[in-house]
């Protein structure tokens, strides 16, 4: 099983905006004492003239707004390493269950887009109409991935897709919420016997959360059809339904109470329905739960509860035979945001926080969900052919702000290159000796690096090792070039060891690549 | 090294929009014999009641128009395994050089691209004014890159970025052109000794295009300051130096007398004027040529030429203690579009295409792209601050439809194909059927139709070869 494990393993951290050189001299331009003077753009007028005349001919004039869009976010390269091993971590449980990745465009037609979301249709990003088609940035993975069955008539499908959604959520109201972020999504379609793919989905769900180590958790599951039937047996008209099930999902944040208010208060119900829903989406268990309700006098009665409790036992069943029943709760107030799930749907949520003594503790709400779609791909296809989904999508940014806090509270470092050796030169005058040492290192497919200075002295290119996390050196210095010999220093140790030429590249091999 | 190696070699590829299990029944919906009905959705009022009651409440009806926006592909599983395994090998040759990877939004604000990309700033997408900033979606990597630097106020970084741009090309007058497509940039930021960084951009290039084995390539290079100096030698204005260049860069695509014609019949130029330029901008090759342009007497006076020249020969020189000069071309009509380069330019083309049996030979263009732009930070500094930079593209989307039309060709204009390949071939294609005749079925009046998915082959009489093939597939 793979790990991601501590973040300690590897080896020296390079602070996000990497600075490499002497710090910059106060006061405005540039200026540092070399050989040429600054580049020659503002300096030559006629460069300068040009660049500035692309610049104003299209009317932008100097120093723009210095930020990223509102909800947006630049990922320096501590982040996206952190985040490559994540989203590696998780693709590698995805293609351990048989998926195969697709991608899909970032802009969809506009009409593709409308009619799935229901009230969220609002914080989709509209593309202004510039002559063309009417587009939009994808909201979710799984619409996509609905019109592309239904375009290429498509029954059945396992796969995978990775990638940046976008939602102007307001930052005010979701505070930490950002309006780009990565989905992890793996979906299973198909007209298949009833609970074994969804059954896979929740083992997949399982078996990330615990390879990452994040800590205890719980995997909350439902069923569209029970809660259905719930609401029916409490005389809710069904044109409430929709509405009803986003009252409720209410309830892992705010206390029954105040759920029974908005029922009553907002949303018209009678306090005696309020109670009798109240008897039933305030349970939680296992096979136990599942077994009383299905002999509940009023749920029995109901066909959609019958048929969603019956599925349910199953899907219990064989969570046993995956063994991962001790962390899978079956919820009856989970009723999950989106309207197009018809039958099981599910959330993960982790259960503490990781360190108690941050001051404030990471609240990061669900990591998880997923639910069945049987509906949407008929809503594509010309002849409105059903293709049944079941899915999940792994919440990446909230599990990334989790170990992001990790490795700042333990104050691990990371590396951001993967640079084994740096070419250097103790004397003047061997640039030509160092830019071919490290075209052979680099033909040979070692990972190099130099100092771009022509004379740099050596204690400099040492502490650019130290400061970046480069294991060794190659020091190549007259006697070293009269000698045929490479001087190999280790840079933790610094012991250093004379290597004959020919045999440099070997010796690297044998000390970092085991 | 590390080596894609040809298409084939890699085991097995899913085609595309991979088939699992037993075609699919004729008539109109699916209906398996399984042993419950279909989805609760449409046979259960209540559910597809809902269902529909959020479809129709947002206005969205049935049946959309089922096609990604114009310009933009969805990629089956085959393609994203290709793709990832290019990108991949260009990542690690970023790597082995020391780059660290960012990330950006594809999002920025408007007035960020503004003014950035001279004409092709009407090809930016622009997002609807939703009430909040003005935005519009990134046309490259390298104004983000520079944004950042600025933001963070960094003085020095060596960076890769790879990720989509996005570009409202008229695929009319660009075939083949996608709105939505991948850049895998590789960009070194500071102020260094000369030429230093410049070279190992080059020889970055170089590694790339060696290690994905895309046959015989040329990497062109030129610095506008002598193209510059060569433009004032010749008498042309200042005003006119960005124009000339765009029309100097058309001289890889179409002869030097419609470029002259270009530049006196459009530009105002003089025919003296133009014959002039056409001294200069005709000419390629190596330090020699360098050398012998050090010499020319109107150029050697010229302030510009004479840095351009001087640096040109020192890249030469770190080019040949890389030992790559043997694919570099010193070319004088090397202009390259974007108006943020400052000093050396540079674009590498792949020389002949694979196969020369194939019909219409794959012409792409550039495979990588870059050069010099030391003024591009400075404009997002508050202060003017300049961070000189120099970096390089690499079209990794031309690439990729060069390895597509390879496997292509390879299967449809090979007289002996081996029947391996031909069955790969389809599984890499998601061709349903292969036909087979080898020596036996043509003796014996028959076909060998083989299921791709399920590998079952039967061999069925000439003659009803065709019936067979419309019985399975057009239910």
């Amino acid at each position: 099983m793979l790990r991601l494990g501590p973040l300690a393993a590897a080896g020296r951290l390079l602070p996000a905006g990497p600075r490499f050189g002497p710090p910059r001299p106060s006061g405005g331009r540039v200026s540092l004492s070399r050989s040429r003077p600054p580049g020659p753009v503002g300096d030559r007028g006629l460069l300068a003239r040009q660049v500035r005349a692309a610049a104003g001919s299209a009317g932008g004039g100097r120093s723009p707004a210095l930020k990223t869009p509102k909800g947006t976010r630049d990922h320096p390269p501590a982040h996206v390493a952190l985040r490559d091993r994540l989203l590696a971590a998780v693709v590698t449980c995805f293609k351990r269950h048989g998926a195969a990745a697709i991608d899909t465009p970032v802009l969809e037609l506009r009409e593709t887009l409308m009619g799935k979301y229901g009230e969220d249709t609002k914080l989709i990003y509209e593309l202004q109409d510039q002559g063309g088609e009417l587009l939009a940035l994808r909201y979710d993975l799984t619409v996509p991935f609905a019109r592309y069955l239904a375009m290429n008539k498509i029954t059945n499908m396992k796969r995978y897709h990775v990638a940046k959604v976008y939602r102007r959520d307001n930052p005010a109201t979701t505070r930490g919420r950002y309006r780009e972020f990565y989905q992890c999504d793996f979906d299973i379609a198909g007209q298949f016997d009833p609970m074994i793919p969804d059954a896979e989905c929740l083992k997949i769900v399982h078996e990330i959360l615990s390879d990452l180590q994040l800590g205890d958790f719980i995997i909350k599951v439902n069923d569209r059809r029970i809660l259905n039937g719930v609401f029916a047996v409490c005389g809710i008209p069904e044109s409430k339904f929709i509405t009803m099930c986003s009252t409720v999902d209410k309830l892992d944040k705010i206390p029954w109470e105040e759920v029974r208010s908005e029922m009553v208060g907002e949303k018209g119900l009678s306090p005696e329905a309020a109670d009798h829903i109240g008897e039933y989406v305030q349970l939680h268990g296992g096979l136990d739960l599942i077994e009383q309700l299905l002999q509940d006098p009023k749920l029995s009665q109901n066909k959609l509860a019958k048929e969603g409790l019956g599925d349910m036992k199953l899907l219990f069943e064989y969570l046993t035979l995956f063994g991962i029943t001790g962390k899978i709760s079956f919820d009856l107030s989970l009723a999950r945001g989106l309207d197009y799930y018809t039958g099981v749907i599910f959330e993960a949520v982790l259960l503490q926080t990781e360190n108690d003594h941050v001051e404030e503790p990471v609240s990061v709400g669900s990591v998880a969900g997923g639910g069945r779609y049987d509906g949407l791909v008929g809503m594509f296809d010309p002849k409105g052919r059903k293709v049944p989904c079941v899915g999940v999508s792994i919440g990446i940014e909230r599990i990334f702000s989790i170990l992001e806090q990790r490795v700042k509270a333990s104050g691990e470092k990371v590396r951001t290159t993967e640079t084994q050796v740096l070419v250097a030169t103790p004397q003047k005058h061997l640039l030509a000796a160092r830019l071919k040492l490290i075209s052979e290192l680099w033909d040979a497919g070692i990972k190099a690096e130099m100092l771009y200075k022509k004379d740099p002295k050596l204690l400099k290119q040492l502490q650019y090792c130290e400061d970046t996390g480069i294991p060794l050196a190659a020091i190549i210095g007259e006697q070293e070039l009269t000698d045929g010999v490479v001087k190999l220093r280790d840079v933790a140790t610094r012991e250093e060891v004379d290597i004959p030429r020919e045999k440099l590249v070997d010796e690297i091999r044998r000390r970092l690549e085991p």
